[in-house]
């Protein structure tokens, strides 16, 4: 019997155990892929610039894009200042872009042997987008503190509203700053983690469809279509959570490096 | 209709194989606490890996192939816009020697026009000098001639009046006295007139 259940894609199997402090830090299929995120984004990033020719070839060219991407997306933001936060922002960037896209194979066997593995996508996993949101949320409120002091604290007083408001304004600034790594976190989690279970869902009906009998097995050509569909949704859905993340990012260090606003 | 059975159908199918699943791990997979630890290690690691590997490696590399192509590109126009300038320089440099070469040649022309002027001139000059002095000579010789007529003319009148007092008189009269009286009628007619 097939299995059909949409939610295995996202179990977790312990590879190696590893156990240090008591903690169960096991190196697992999803620190496989974030592994493979990193390799290969350090891979093709050094492939591709290896020649540093002066007329770029393909793969120098969409390094170049990447690079010209993610840094005036962090100037249009966060002005020039924001550029030392610059490497940040480019690997926060790519690895949720590289971590989605590793999720985007629907199997994905592992090269342990006797192990063999459905394919994983990291950031359906709300502690690991939380985590990532965490350390935004640390190096904004750090760096804020570092560089403004005590002023970091014009976040919560907006300039240009009448003092008496201030008892509404204030409170709401502070909530909406505290929401932050929550919808940070849950928006990349939510979408990553909805996505592929609308996927394993319609791809399930094709094989039940086929399993139900020669008649529904041409009923099947429906949801195939379906997944279809789906898939070219979810590498938009991929690239533009990636980029929300990163944007976003930016918008936060913005105002750690201009409070007043 | 067919769609909302399939829909019931997959979540039946899907309650009845994820049954046993959650006895086992307990919850849902992304909301298992089992893995947090192991979750957040790793993702540390590795994603400090990848920032180490990012910010001192990747980056500057394309930073370095960007800047690098940005200079030769502003260096290469640097040159174009030398050479142009050289190019205009030349350019004007030529305009020049061609105008002075015209001005040369004008000035030229106009010294050699001057020079054949002069020399018209003096030549002109001397040879209304020597008609002058030609016609002068001319006039003084005449004079002369005049002058050595009129006396051969006074002394052919006094042998004429002295042969015709010879053969009409009878009288000897000397050539002397003849003179004498063509002086004296002379004279008498210059007072008369």
């Amino acid at each position: 019997m097939v299995d059909t259940n949409p939610i295995k894609q996202f179990e977790i199997h312990e590879v190696a155990p590893l156990e240090i402090a008591g903690l169960n830090l096991a190196f697992t299929n999803s620190a496989f892929f974030m592994l493979l995120a990193t390799a290969a984004v350090t891979l093709l990033m050094a492939l591709a610039t290896n020649k540093r020719a002066l007329v770029p070839g393909r793969g120098q060219s969409i390094a170049e894009i990447l690079y010209g991407f993610v840094a005036d997306m962090v100037r249009s933001s966060a002005g020039n200042e924001g550029l030392r936060f610059f490497p940040f922002v480019f690997s926060l960037f790519i690895f949720i872009l590289a971590a989605n896209m590793f999720g985007m194979f629907p199997y994905m066997p592992l090269p342990i042997p006797g192990v063999d593995f459905h394919g994983f996508t990291v950031t359906s996993h709300i502690i690991v987008t939380l985590t990532l949101s965490m350390m935004v949320m640390t190096i904004v409120v750090g760096f804020g503190i570092y560089k403004n002091g005590f002023k970091f604290l014009k976040l919560f007083v907006p300039a240009g509203v009448p003092p008496i408001l201030y008892i509404i304004v204030t409170p709401i600034e502070v909530i909406s700053f505290l929401s932050r790594p929550i919808s940070l976190s849950v928006r990349l989690f939510a979408n990553m983690l909805a996505g592929h279970i609308l996927l394993k869902v319609f791809a399930g009906f094709i094989v039940m469809l086929g399993a139900a009998g020669a008649a529904w097995g041409i009923v099947g050509i429906l949801p195939f279509a379906m997944v279809i569909g789906l898939t070219a949704l979810e590498f938009l859905v991929a690239f533009l959570q990636a980029y929300v993340f990163a944007i976003l990012t930016c918008i936060y260090l913005n105002d750690a490096l201009h409070p007043a606003h | 209709m067919t769609l909302i059975a399939l829909i019931n159908m997959a979540v039946t199918a899907a309650q009845e194989a994820g049954g046993g699943e959650h006895e086992a791990s307990g919850a849902f997979p992304p909301f298992d606490p089992t893995y947090f630890a192991s979750q957040i290690f790793w993702l540390l690691v590795t994603f400090a890996a990848l920032y180490l590997l990012m910010s001192r490696w990747i980056l500057p590399r394309i930073g370095g192939i960007i800047e690098e192509r940005r200079d030769r590109i502003a260096d290469d126009l640097d040159t174009a816009q030398q050479i142009s300038s050289e190019a205009d320089e030349t350019r004007s440099a030529y305009e020049q020697a061609l105008a002075d070469a015209r001005a040369r040649a004008h000035n030229l022309a106009a010294e050699a026009k001057a020079a054949m002027d002069q020399e018209i001139a003096d030549e002109t000059a001397e040879v209304d000098a020597e008609i002058a002095a030609k016609s002068a000579e001319a006039e003084n010789k005449l004079a002369d001639a005049r002058t050595k007529a009129l006396a051969e003319v006074r002394g052919i009148a006094a042998s004429a009046a002295t042969e015709a007092v010879n053969l009409i008189g009878g009288l000897t009269v000397t050539e002397k006295d003849a003179d004498e009286a063509i002086k004296a009628l002379e004279s008498r007619q210059e007072k008369s007139v």
